[in-house]
């Protein structure tokens, strides 16, 4: 359609179809993962698997137990260098920079690279030295009051701090699952990561600890790239933009988390989250 | 495609089909029905049509309930979400397809005195090509099949034109003899009744489309009528 031709009339129908939605830019690619894979011994447990991940948003990795997800996330925060035997291939980038480089610090890696487990892990220490203690570790605090602006910051981020504020000298471990688990994200922000890895981390908590955390999520994702691991459909549905599906250690199909769910390509995708598996 | 792993989710959108089957059949037989009435003006059949037309209320009805229910328990996802999305849709116009046989089947009493046995011919014409579409697009659903659909959605202008051209015909008997004028007046309805099943059907085909695959049909359809010509 040329400019000269006249406007076509103004119909319900036309309004919607014919002017293109304008597109939200596409957000920058934060982690970019190519043909990576990763031995246990000569077990191989990850084929080639490539996968960006944007900033500032939420990718689930999906699929039945012992299909490589956990591996895969761990490699990003090379957890994987923790355990013996274990071998990585390919290439993880991050903001460009190979993180396997030689010249890489895997504790600062960690982080830049925050990780919270399924099981809600807080040091036995008080609520304040959980979250302090990082902080402390990598030098972020010049002062006292400077450490506990950020271990208050850090609590508010992560929805804890009016639930805490009066007892912040109580253990970590007197707070209940949910609060835990979101004690363990405050003490991952509050090092200033810019990504965040969630491994399951909803799965040993109840409904309304579920529903804060995954709400938490969806704040901490205009700041944060987050990439969690999650058994549940529900919930990769809810709180995520993109979705990856792995199977026998190999990624099947990635996209836009609509899509996945409503109209998946491949087949197993669609076979695995209408529940026809085995 | 393979069983759920709980049969009772594969279970559910089986008799979700099969309601949606009896459904189709009773308006398909409404809609052959009324206009056999119509045609040779059988009173006594067209009250048979208006009776069964509660039936098919009901179906629909029967067929929400349990589309709530697999939404709320199931959380169906992908293919069996746009198959229980579909489901929703179609029977609806299922059941607008019932209420339009039911009214063309309450106008026989009202075209008595048509003389030319031709216009009722016309309409008899029209009737069986929107009877054939409304076959063909549930056996499409059935067999989930998208170029069926699709020949019953590109099918419509057929319709149209055959409305077209019943419209005029009918127009010029009324021009012809004032006195006809009433008992025509109905028949153009019973003859926009059939239009808007023909219509509801190629809704049918659009609903098929997405549930295979995924996509709508262009948001136009070949259309054919004075609103739409140049």
């Amino acid at each position: 359609m040329s400019r000269m031709d006249p406007m076509p009339p103004l119909r319900a129908d036309t309004l919607t179809a014919a002017r293109p939605a304008v597109a939200a830019p596409k957000p920058a690619t934060k982690i970019k993962a190519e043909t990576v894979s990763v031995f246990y011994g000569e077990k191989q447990a990850l084929f080639d698997v490539s996968l960006d991940m944007p900033e500032k948003s939420v990718t689930a990795l999906i699929g039945p137990s012992g299909c490589g997800k956990s591996t895969f996330l761990r490699s990003i925060n090379r957890m994987n260098d923790t355990i013996p035997n274990c071998r990585v291939t390919g290439r993880i980038d991050i903001d460009g920079q190979d993180i396997n480089d030689k010249a890489i610090d895997p504790v600062l890696l960690r982080a830049q690279v925050g990780m919270v487990f399924q099981k809600a892990n807080p040091f036995p220490k008080s609520i304040f030295e959980n979250v302090a203690y990082g902080v402390r570790l990598h030098g972020l605090a010049a002062s006292r009051d400077q450490m506990r602006e950020i271990v208050e910051s850090s609590l508010r981020k992560a929805g804890l701090w009016d639930e805490v504020k009066d007892r912040l000298n109580a253990s970590g471990a007197s707070l209940s699952g949910g609060q835990q688990q979101r004690l363990v994200i405050a003490r991952a922000i509050a090092v200033n990561p810019e990504i965040i890895l969630m491994d399951e981390p909803c799965s040993a908590l109840d409904p309304i600890a579920t529903a804060k955390v995954e709400e938490l999520i969806d704040e901490l994702k205009a700041n944060y790239c987050i990439v969690i691991v999650t058994h549940s459909m529900a919930q990769a549905a809810r709180v995520s933009q993109q979705t990856a599906f792995f199977h026998l250690g190999k990624l099947i199909e990635t996209g836009p988390t609509e899509s996945i769910f409503t109209n998946p390509k491949n087949s197993r995708t669609q076979d695995y989250i209408t529940g026809r598996f085995g | 495609m393979t069983e759920h792993t709980v049969r009772s989710f594969s279970q559910d959108l089986e008799e979700l089909s099969g309601d949606l089957a009896r459904m189709g059949g009773l308006a398909e037989d409404m809609l052959s029905d009324a206009i056999q009435a119509i045609a040779s003006r059988d009173l006594a059949l067209a009250e048979t049509v208006v009776a069964r037309d509660p039936q098919i209320d009901h179906l629909q009805v029967e067929v929400e309930k349990k589309i709530l229910r697999l939404l709320a328990l199931r959380q169906p996802l992908a293919r069996d979400l746009r198959q229980t999305i579909s489901a929703l849709k179609i029977a609806t116009e299922l059941e607008r397809i019932g209420d339009l046989g039911k009214s063309i089947a309450k106008r026989v009493k009202l075209i008595d005195g048509i003389e030319p046995a031709n216009a009722l011919k016309g309409v008899a014409r029209m009737g069986r090509l929107v009877t054939a579409q409304l076959k063909r697009v549930l056996d499409a659903y059935t067999a989930q099949e998208t170029d069926a659909a699709n020949k019953v959605w590109s099918r419509d202008e057929e319709v149209d034109e055959h409305y077209q051209s019943l419209f005029r015909e009918v127009v010029t008997y009324m021009i012809e003899d004032p006195r006809t004028i009433s008992a025509c007046a109905h028949l153009l309805f019973v003859a926009k009744n059939l239009e808007r099943i023909g219509d509801h059907c190629t809704n049918i085909a659009e609903e098929i489309h997405f549930l295979v695959t995924g996509e709508q049909l262009p948001v136009e359809r070949p259309k054919v009528d004075a609103l739409n010509s140049n």
